[in-house]
């Protein structure tokens, strides 16, 4: 079940920023809600529909296995979790941080960063930014370029000879495959975006001390 | 995780919205979200399963599946309705943008804010005027353009609405021109037509509620024009809602020069 990432993903909510509110709405519907209505049932009986032209026991499961060594929702999936989950460093720092003064509200102001928590929000934009490429580069080696054909040549023992296999729904796949990885882009851009954002304006802040130290 | 987190995103939106706005957000969960999950596994769960082409070649079937369903029924719905219900989101952030914007008035201490509470900010609604009025009509806009590109993919992909019973197949690896036959295509007819009517119900409530603001828009300009050319000595609501801004603008100005100097 997904529910704990939503609950996950609204809590961060509360210490973002402007560009990172958008990034959660992003992940909710275009990743999170696209995955669970439409691309878990594409993937369900991806194995029992998966076909190669032979009647060898043990020749198609040897095949699917070579072709899918992990299947694309795995790995969509993993990926969901491992780019949601940096945002936890943030919600633990600023729980931490609101235990310390006494469970006082720290951040009544939605977004105003500053300090370690900054730091924090700083370094979980970059594993993030991180995950999400590594995953796309994965998906890219592993499935040469996002493809998905619709018929695969198969040799390996115990298969007697090169056998032709046959997937099930490929364009299906394919259509939501490319949604996915677009929606994995955008985050990427939203996230250098927030980078920028956030590192421009603490420079622009410690110039201004600077200068103001200066003129005094 | 559902389409029940979307209803909660959308739900927030309900308050702000025109009343055409909340009759379409009702038939949309009513008539095309709940209809889709309940079809979904009923009529279109035993899809590639009861699929039967009368050939034994292995792989004909899954090549011709795929050829005649290059993306299934229900998850051209799906997206449809996702894509329908996100520019809602627009208008929602613009809502907690706003909203935003008050507390911070209230918390600064500015007298002529006109809440007791913060919570009475949470609560309040937004009447759809400025730039809200903007932000709200480009959200219809743009769900219009959903609505139809996804009707009209619809029938581009599947040749029509309706599902037929048999058809011919001759994709390689199939030996030659076989007949593949489709399950319950009775039932898939039927629930394609009732989701296109909705569509086009939703497509209707959406012109007549942009039909409804542009309406709104221009009968405002007009008695804004017709009360300044009457009254020109008059300043009306919103040149007095400016005038205090500007006011603010150059307290705050000014104030950031003096910390700067000293």
């Amino acid at each position: 079940s997904w529910v704990f990432l939503c609950d996950l993903l609204s809590g961060v909510n509360a210490y973002s920023t402007g560009i990172g509110r958008i990034w959660v709405a992003v992940v909710f519907v275009f990743r999170l809600l696209v995955y669970v209505v439409a691309v878990e049932n594409i993937w369900k009986y991806a194995n029992d529909e998966f076909e190669c032209d032979i009647r060898h026991p043990g020749c198609e499961n040897v095949c699917f296995d070579h072709f899918f060594p992990i299947s694309h929702i795995s790995l969509l999936a993993l990926q969901l979790i491992m780019v949601s989950t940096p945002s936890l460093l943030v919600v633990f720092h600023a729980a931490y941080r609101e235990k310390k003064h006494h469970n006082q509200k720290l951040y009544k102001h939605l977004g105003e960063l500053d300090g370690g928590l900054l730091c924090t929000y700083l370094i979980s934009l970059i594993l993030k930014t991180g995950f999400e490429i590594v995953f796309l580069v994965l998906f890219y080696n592993l499935y040469n370029g996002f493809q998905v054909p619709r018929i695969m040549k198969c040799d390996v023992r115990p298969c007697p000879k090169a056998v032709d296999c046959y997937i099930s729904k490929p364009t299906e796949k394919i259509i939501f495959l490319s949604f996915l990885v677009a929606s994995s882009c955008l985050c990427i851009v939203l996230y250098l975006s927030e980078l920028s954002y956030l590192v421009f304006k603490y420079f622009i802040k410690c110039y201004l001390k600077r200068y103001i130290k200066k003129c005094q | 995780m559902d389409w029940g987190a979307l209803h909660t995103i959308l739900g927030g939106v309900n308050k702000h919205s025109t009343s055409i706005g909340k009759i379409w957000l009702t038939v949309l969960f009513i008539f095309r979200i709940m209809i889709l999950v309940v079809a979904a596994e009923r009529v279109w769960g035993d899809e590639q399963d009861d699929f039967i082409c009368n050939t034994l070649q292995p792989g004909c079937k899954n090549v011709c599946y795929d050829h005649f369903f290059p993306i299934s029924h229900i998850r051209l719905w799906a997206l449809q309705l996702i894509f329908v219900s996100t520019p809602a989101l627009l208008v929602a952030m613009h809502v907690a943008y706003r909203r935003h914007e008050k507390k911070r008035q209230f918390r600064k201490g500015d007298q002529k804010c006109e809440y007791k509470d913060i919570e009475e900010i949470r609560r309040q609604r937004f009447h759809i005027e400025g730039s809200l009025w903007w932000t709200y009509t480009s959200s219809i806009f743009f769900r219009l353009v959903f609505e139809a590109v996804f009707m009209y993919a619809f029938y581009f992909m599947y040749d029509g609405f309706r599902m037929p019973r048999l058809m011919k197949c001759n994709a390689w690896p199939c030996p030659n021109t076989v007949d593949c036959f489709v399950s319950r295509p009775t039932e898939k007819t039927v629930f394609t037509i009732f989701m296109i009517a909705v569509s086009s119900i939703c497509i209707l409530l959406n012109v007549a509620e942009l039909c409804y603001l542009l309406t709104k828009f221009f009968l405002r300009r007009s008695k804004k024009a017709g009360s300044t050319k009457h009254h020109p000595n008059h300043e009306n609501k919103e040149e007095t809602k400016q005038n205090e801004m500007n006011e603010l603008i150059s307290d705050s100005c000014q104030n950031t020069v003096i910390g700067f100097s000293s």
